[in-house]
């Protein structure tokens, strides 16, 4: 009878390696067309309004600029982070982090830094992710706590600090009582560069970081060491490669890149602090470090491709009448469709007989 | 024991016809025939890579062949798996053990048999199982208090307990002191006398001839010869297996040495892992200009002692260990290749190198020190200059230096990263089983490149289970047995028997009298 069967192949494949995020993103469309039909919208009007009306204008296609520059901050130094196997799930609290810290200089330190105030901000920032970041990394190498765990539950304490201080001490006395600080004014907002969008200083941060990941993996002998410790631990500790250090770095460049993304959101894009100032991008990003294979180019059309779900999903909801949820769905179906084309990296596809058991 | 199973003389006990087995990318059996007739001592020979293990895992169901048939007493055999091989009377003892450490020798015993028993019934069973063959065997001990050899012997009763007609043993010797290689061979012979049939996998000539009826022999998946070892010279027994004359590394006039390179004085470690040796106040002096060699059966302390010089493990007190007088216990292994060490580990691929990088990434691996790396960058045109050199000076088979060294046959990988080690001109090198599970042409090319470097005055500590190993290339041999070492002896004053005896850990000089705590 013939039958599907799955063959380890000799070596990884370099054409499925790129192939699989492909036919990942192909299989998630096809998926979405599905849903569609069920909720009984036209799958093509669907994907018209989901991926293709969101960028047909000028204002639009500069969204998609807005939208990637968080995830792609993030996205970078996590994936240099799972390289390594340093598993940092907590973006999304050093992200709050950077935003809570930079948010400080803004609101109290504008008046006496003066044009200083922008720069100071993104240190600010920077620095909160780091050292939301240090807690799980001083914590793996000192006590060999899983960093997924620490990471993640940091997130929560994190949010519970960004809604303290914006319903408490941080609130805007002058705004009815919503929970929300003062709108950033003078030195302390990020103007857009190309006017008639929002792109700014964000989208241009989010290149620096693209280069320097690329740089830091391809060329230094840093971006090595990581290789070897995530491939093959023993053979670091045999080469003398300090675990310890990589973790330290991996750990605290993610989460500065995070705190970065935090404070450009705020001071941009938001103009305040808010009890909500992320939709999730510290963990979308995991997805996009994946769908983009690691890969610092990969990571650039895969952060683009997500942040064009966010605007699908957030015009969905007025031309189609869909929930906001459609995101999530189509977001957890792409990770899932491309964690099983993962599959085909290493194995193949035979169809045919079923090999001859010895002597059948 | 059982009778021959009352099988006509003549009927073969096993019989394989055209058997044929392929992976992706290899053919690991090539229409192999093999007939093993009842109470039968055969041995199945070949080098490593040859096919030995793939075609003995299918006669125990382990994996299914593409082609060919399994006759078993005559009838054809149709499903096949291990626990219906076992119902069949097919015995195995694999290299690797199968035991739990943390259960006793009944327990584990208990865990293999197919039918739940009465544990003191099955205790009194292995007593008389094991004193039957005279094997020493304590039913309540346990796994982990156990040697290598009396393990081995655990897996053994545990096959004889289901009154196996056909034995199969994978390598059984490589864990085993001399002494205890004979003790296992009056089992074995015991067990033929009785009906029983033995298929004896090795690869070590000396042995298949002194036990053996009769040999087949497996070259690159597929039958060379079949043979009577007794009637065979080793040398002939060996070009069957390689193929071709096997040239022996002429024997170096002996380096006496001078001034010592590596100091190692009353090292005393306790193992990080619950199951690992403890180190008892090693000393050893290594001269430059020699080759001192380390034997011992597996598990006695010698990883951990090769992890505390390689500084993976530091030493409880930096002049414990000393490089050219001066205090290293308290480096790194960074620390230790910039003072002139280099290592060559137990592991091939998952520790000497990573399976998914290239040549050209592996030879960074330990060479980081050599030029290679600028302002934490990886100078990439020296670091492939250098890669090209080893393939070149080594003779690695391979694509180019940006195959990845997966696709590299194991005696190849384990050329490259000798060469790697030895390219960087090291004072000291540190070689553990340099050509275990390599082809006889690598082995060759391996030892004749020591003892090239220990000309040039370096001095190498060669770490291995392989006695003809040791006293063919080195000019001294210590004996690690218990987390303790000997004494060194001239190779031209000791012989085979004496360190035997050694392994079996009867040390008996007085300067270790003292600690005799271990075990």
């Amino acid at each position: 009878m013939p039958r599907l069967r799955l063959e380890p192949r000799a070596q990884a494949s370099r054409l499925a390696t790129y192939l699989s995020p492909v036919l990942a993103v192909v299989l998630t469309l096809i998926g979405a067309a599905v849903l569609f039909a069920i909720l009984g919208r036209d799958p093509i009007r669907a994907y018209q309004a989901f991926f293709i009306d969101p960028i047909s204008t000028f204002y639009g296609a500069g969204e998609l600029g807005v939208k990637s520059a968080p995830l792609i901050l993030c996205a970078i130094g996590l994936a240099i982070g799972f390289r390594a196997n340093v598993w940092n799930i907590g973006a999304e609290g050093q992200f709050i982090l950077g935003g809570i810290c930079g948010s400080y200089i803004a609101l109290f330190c504008e008046p006496m830094l003066g044009p200083a105030t922008l720069p100071v901000m993104f240190v600010a920032g920077a620095l909160g992710g780091l050292i939301w970041a240090a807690i799980p990394a001083l914590l793996k190498t000192q006590f060999n706590a899983n960093e997924i765990l620490t990471s993640l539950m940091l997130t929560y304490v994190a949010q519970l600090l960004l809604n303290f201080l914006v319903r408490g001490p941080w609130r805007n006395p002058q705004g009815y009582n919503f929970p929300q600080s003062k709108s950033f004014d003078g030195y302390a907002v990020i103007e857009p560069w190309i006017s008639g969008t929002r792109v700014g200083l964000g989208t241009a941060l989010a290149l620096v970081a693209v280069a320097f990941g690329w740089f830091i993996m391809s060329r230094s002998f840093l971006g090595y060491q990581i290789k070897v410790i995530g491939l093959t631990p023993a053979a670091a500790t045999y080469a003398g490669f300090s675990a310890k250090r990589v973790t330290w770095f991996c750990l605290l460049l993610s989460g500065g890149l995070a705190g970065i993304a935090g404070i450009n959101e705020v001071a941009g894009p938001i103009g305040q602090l808010l009890p909500v100032i992320s939709p999730g991008y510290g963990f979308t990003a995991i997805i996009v470090a994946f769908l983009g294979r690691l890969n610092p180019v990969g990571i650039v059309l895969a952060g683009l491709l997500i942040a064009l779900s966010y605007l699908g999903g957030e015009a969905a909801q007025i031309s189609l009448d869909l929930p906001v949820a459609v995101v999530g769905v189509f977001q957890g179906m792409l990770l899932f469709f491309l964690l099983a084309c993962e599959l085909l990296v290493r194995y193949r596809v035979v169809v045919g007989q079923e090999t001859a058991q010895s002597a059948a | 024991m059982s009778s021959p199973g009352g099988s006509a003389a003549g009927v073969p006990r096993l019989e394989l016809r055209g058997i044929t087995k392929r992976y992706p990318g290899t053919v690991a059996n090539r229409n192999v025939d093999l007939t093993v007739m009842p109470g039968e001592l055969h041995a199945l020979l070949g080098e490593n890579g040859a096919g030995k293990s793939t075609l003995v895992k299918i006669i125990y169901g382990v994996v299914g062949a593409d082609e060919g048939e399994i006759r078993w007493q005559g009838a054809p055999i149709a499903a096949h798996d291990p626990a219906s091989a076992r119902r069949l009377g097919i015995g195995m003892v694999f290299q690797h053990f199968t035991l739990f450490e943390t259960l006793t020798v009944t327990e584990n015993i208990a865990l293999g048999l197919d039918d739940q028993r009465d544990m003191r019934a099955l205790r009194r069973k292995i007593d008389e199982t094991a004193k039957r063959y005279g094997m020493a065997l304590d039913p309540d001990r346990y796994v982990h208090d156990l040697a290598v050899g009396e393990r081995q012997r655990v897996e053994i009763v545990r096959c004889l307990m289901q009154e196996p007609k056909l034995l199969i043993m994978d390598e059984p010797t490589s864990v085993l002191t001399p002494q205890e290689v004979e003790r296992l061979f009056d089992v074995l012979r015991r067990l033929a006398d009785e009906g029983c049939s033995i298929l004896y996998i090795s690869h070590k000539l000396g042995e298949i001839m002194a036990l053996c009826q009769r040999a087949t022999v497996l070259r690159q998946g597929a039958v060379t010869a079949q043979c009577d070892p007794r009637q065979e010279t080793s040398a002939s027994l060996a070009r069957m297996m390689v193929g071709s004359d096997v040239l022996a590394v002429k024997r170096p006039a002996e380096h006496k040495g001078e001034g010592e390179a590596l100091t190692v004085t009353g090292l005393t470690m306790e193992p990080d892992d619950p199951f690992g040796a403890r180190l008892d106040n090693i000393s050893l002096a290594l001269r430059k200009g020699e080759i001192l060699g380390i034997a011992g059966v597996a598990g006695n302390g010698q990883t951990e002692f090769l992890h505390a010089l390689a500084g993976e493990r530091l030493a409880p007190r930096a002049d414990a260990i000393r490089f050219d007088g001066k205090p290293a216990g308290h480096l790194g292994p960074a620390g230790r290749r910039a003072r002139g060490l280099a290592f060559v580990p137990e592991e091939r691929l998952g520790r000497g190198a990573v399976a998914e990088l290239s040549l050209a990434d592996n030879a960074l691996l330990t060479a980081y020190l050599d030029g290679n790396v600028g302002a934490g960058m990886v100078k990439t045109g020296a670091v492939r200059h250098f890669a090209g050199n080893i393939v070149k000076d080594y003779n690695v088979v391979c694509a180019g230096i940006d195959a990845e060294a997966r696709s590299l046959s194991g005696g190849n990988m384990q050329k490259f990263i000798i060469g790697r080690e030895i390219l960087q001109k090291p004072r000291v090198l540190i070689a553990a089983h340099p050509t275990w599970g390599v082809d006889v042409g690598a082995a060759l090319t391996i030892h004749e490149a020591l003892i090239r470097l220990r000309d040039t005055g370096a001095a190498v500590l060669v770490v291995s289970e392989d006695l003809d190993e040791l006293f063919e290339i080195c000019d001294r041999i210590a004996v690690m047995s218990h987390g303790r070492l000997s004494e060194p002896k001239r190779v031209a004053d000791t012989n085979i028997d004496e360190i035997g005896l050694l392994m079996g850990g009867e040390f008996g000089d007085d300067k270790q009298a003292g600690t005799h705590a271990a075990t």
